[in-house]
């Protein structure tokens, strides 16, 4: 076992599976956020809901976890993959053989990272630890903490909405061209690919980076020229 | 095709042994016939080189026809030259430009150390092979050909897997320097007939043990080893070895 653990086939099993458990959870990130589109008292209901869901409550740490081991991989995978490359071409033409998504997975993913500690301080602390930071509201009589203004007031800031707005879709550009390779790769890593599932699995990778990838751009857009 | 003659300007890796740096040398070249294989205008330097008492450059090669494997050249920032399904030597002459710059290395991976110039150690290959890349028979008799019924489409992938020269395009295109295109069409053309089965399991796990003891990375499923592969082997191939390695796994 602990042979397959740290076998290059093993190393990559752990992180097709991290990724495609992090590549579900996306797909429930997006429709939470999008009752954003709903307006307050949807969005306050939601989050309250998810706060109090007790199987919500026990993903998280699952969750964590799976980001953690991810890119803790993928770091690893890395690092070896570049010492065994000790001497470098002086001229690589790869425009014609791969995908430039494919090549610059590390970096998408270490942008992603980024994007996501800036995500986890302006919105989990506060949600999570500093839930008093966020004013309260009343939706149907229930008291409940008024996340809404706190994602929206992000975007809309009159001094760097702006700004953060398109740090927040730049970010999800990323996010949508790692997973454009990604999607596909996890399961050719599985062994759940051949000529035949190659293109359709391909293409349902790139549906759904787009899908993510926009969806949750179409929000601070939403607030910033509609609302 | 009529030929025409071109003039070219080389810039070769060279290198005086394993443990010496190396470095770019500027060569030009006149009248070169497009119709000439890459192999031959390399021959055509080299006599100039002799002529003029210079050392000629290494380079391996030996059937210049597509089949050993052995021209590893890293052409114009591509393994095998700008041609796809070619190996060096069916490379012409012709895919080149009046006046253009070609810029030749030797394959550079880890995996695969620079002996001399262009010539580089591909033993580790032998090693992998050596762990796993046949089938074990007793002796005796020549089985009937005939005897073991085989699906068309099974013997086809079969084949398909077993085109692989061992060349090393693949080790020496990947950004990765991973082997796993060539340790998994040396899996798949035997886990794919009755008589590879027999070994599967114990084949594929120690071939990959072999494959990452020598050093090379980790695949991250680019494509670029089945694009600049001379056979054309597929990616599915890859697929198939994950598979045949994560079943032998769980079976133990
Ligand atoms: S898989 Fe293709 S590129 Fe790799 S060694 Fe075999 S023939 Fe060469
Ligand atoms: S010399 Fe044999 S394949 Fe090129």
């Amino acid at each position: 076992m602990s042979n397959f653990i740290s076998s290059s086939i093993g190393k990559k099993l752990i992180l097709s599976l991290s990724g495609l458990f992090l590549i579900t959870f996306l797909l429930i990130h997006l429709i939470a956020n999008l009752f954003l589109l709903g307006g307050s008292d949807a969005f306050n209901t939601a989050v309250h809901f998810m706060d109090t869901n007790p199987v919500i409550q026990i993903m998280q740490p699952i969750l964590a976890l799976g980001f953690v081991v991810h890119i803790l991989y993928g770091v690893i995978i890395q690092l070896q993959n570049w010492k065994a490359t000790p001497v470098n071409y002086k001229t690589v033409n790869q425009k014609e053989s791969s995908k430039w998504s494919a090549r610059n997975m590390i970096w998408l993913g270490l942008f992603v990272l980024a994007f996501l500690l800036i995500h986890l301080g302006n919105y989990f602390y506060v949600m999570k630890f500093a839930p008093h930071d966020m004013g309260s509201t009343l939706v149907d009589g229930v008291e409940m903490h008024d996340a809404y203004s706190l994602v929206t007031g992000l975007f809309t800031n009159p001094s760097f909405g702006v700004i953060y707005s398109i740090i927040y879709i730049i970010g999800f550009v990323a996010l949508g061209l790692h997973l454009n390779h990604a999607f596909w790769s996890a399961f050719q890593t599985i062994g759940w690919s051949n000529d035949v599932w190659r293109k359709r699995l391909s293409t349902i990778g790139t549906l759904y980076a787009i899908l993510i990838a926009v969806g949750f751009s179409i929000i601070p857009l939403y607030f910033l020229f509609i609302k | 095709m009529s030929a025409k003659t071109i003039n070219i300007k080389l810039k070769v890796w060279r290198q005086k042994d394993a443990n010496s740096k190396g470095g770019f040398e500027d060569y030009q070249l006149e009248n070169i016939s497009t119709a000439s294989s890459f192999l031959e205008m390399m021959d055509v330097l080299n006599e100039k080189l002799v002529n003029e008492n210079k050392e000629p450059v290494a380079f391996d090669h030996d059937c210049r026809e597509g089949i050993c494997g052995m021209c590893s050249m890293f052409i114009n920032g591509r393994a095998h030259g700008p041609d796809t399904l070619v190996t060096t030597c069916q490379l012409h002459m012709r895919t080149f430009k009046d006046g253009e710059t070609i810029v030749i290395e030797p394959w550079r991976t880890g995996g695969f150390p620079v002996i001399k110039d262009l010539m580089v150690d591909r033993t580790a290959y032998e090693k992998i092979m050596q762990a796993g890349g046949f089938v074990s028979v007793n002796t005796g008799g020549v089985p009937d050909a005939n005897a073991i019924p085989i699906p068309k489409h099974d013997a086809d992938e079969a084949m398909d897997a077993a085109s692989c020269i061992g060349c090393g395009a693949c080790v020496a295109t990947c950004k990765n320097s991973s082997a796993m295109l060539f340790v998994a069409a040396k899996v798949s053309q035997l886990a794919l007939l009755p008589q590879g089965r027999v070994e599967a399991s114990k084949r594929a796990k120690n071939m990959v043990a072999v494959m990452d003891e020598l050093g090379f990375g980790n695949c991250s499923n680019t494509g670029a080893c089945e694009m600049e592969c001379p056979k054309g082997i597929s990616l599915a191939h890859i697929a198939r070895l994950n598979r045949e390695f994560l079943s032998a796994n769980i079976k133990g």
